[in-house]
């Protein structure tokens, strides 16, 4: 219990300096690179590293490869959606993250080999 | 255009909108290491790159934009759109440099210290997501004359 607080916290933290990087930072076209900043990654893997070792970080580091190719597919999509759709921002990005979900697993179980 | 920072802008972020974003990237991280810890690193490691304050942050954006016309008696729903999709297109940049720290995280993290692991893999986002960003800012367009 105690560590998933101090997940939180962390993670609060380190995706809040990130964002409010992203706010300050102008074009937004630049300050968008801030929107897939690595900030969960970072925020974990002190802890990660200290609890499991580097053997068990380098395999999450292998899936991050996927979620991180799912997140490109992902926010282009988003980009292209809502330049051409007149819907609420909220609503078209929530509608496209199945679109992450089933690219980051379909990589997993089909390229990196998890059954 | 010129990068630049903007300290205004701080001030149209409204008290909740921090808190909003503070929950959200507690939460996935949070939840990555819960997931992690219940099905395992393989599946875990995927959330690692989930968009998790993405959805949030782009509306934020819309939000920001729409209410700035609006001071100005203006509807600032399409300006607002296009702001978000803007920040959408610096994000898909910015996954090409997510990508490069998986891999270095990938490839790296076994042969090193857990400060030289992070001390590299930051540094290989920031270079691959600002020389992508630089790239595509002087890569001829094709409509260019």
């Amino acid at each position: 219990m105690n560590e998933t607080l101090l997940r939180f916290v962390i993670g609060g933290v380190v995706v809040s300096a990130f964002a409010l990087a992203g706010d300050v930072l102008r074009p937004k076209s630049f300050a968008g690179l801030l929107g897939a900043a690595p900030s969960v990654a970072l925020a974990s893997l002190p802890l990660t590293l200290k609890q499991h070792g580097a053997g068990y970080v380098a395999i999450e580091g292998k899936s991050m490869v996927f979620g991180a190719v799912a997140f490109l597919v992902y926010a282009y999509l988003c980009g292209q959606l809502l330049r051409r759709s007149r819907k609420p921002t909220l609503v078209v990005t929530l509608a496209a993250l199945p679109v992450w979900f089933g690219l980051s697993f379909g990589c997993l179980f089909l390229v990196g080999g998890v059954r | 255009m010129k990068i630049r920072m903007d300290f205004a802008s701080l001030a149209e972020t409204r008290p909740h909108e921090y808190g909003l974003r503070f929950f959200f990237g507690g939460m996935c991280t949070a939840l990555a290491g819960l997931i992690a810890k219940r099905y395992g690193p393989a599946v875990g490691g995927l959330f690692l790159a989930f968009p998790a304050i993405f959805p949030a942050a782009a509306s934020l954006i819309q939000t920001h934009e729409k209410r700035r016309k609006a001071e100005i008696g203006s509807d600032g729903t399409r300006r607002g759109e296009n702001a978000a999709s803007l920040d959408a297109f610096g994000a898909t940049l910015g996954c090409l440099g997510l990508i490069g720290f998986a891999l270095c995280l990938w490839r790296f993290v076994t042969a090193m210290s857990s400060a030289g692991t992070l001390a590299l893999t930051f540094t290989c986002w920031t270079l691959v997501a600002g020389g992508a960003y630089f790239v595509r800012r002087h890569w001829p367009r094709p409509h260019a004359r």
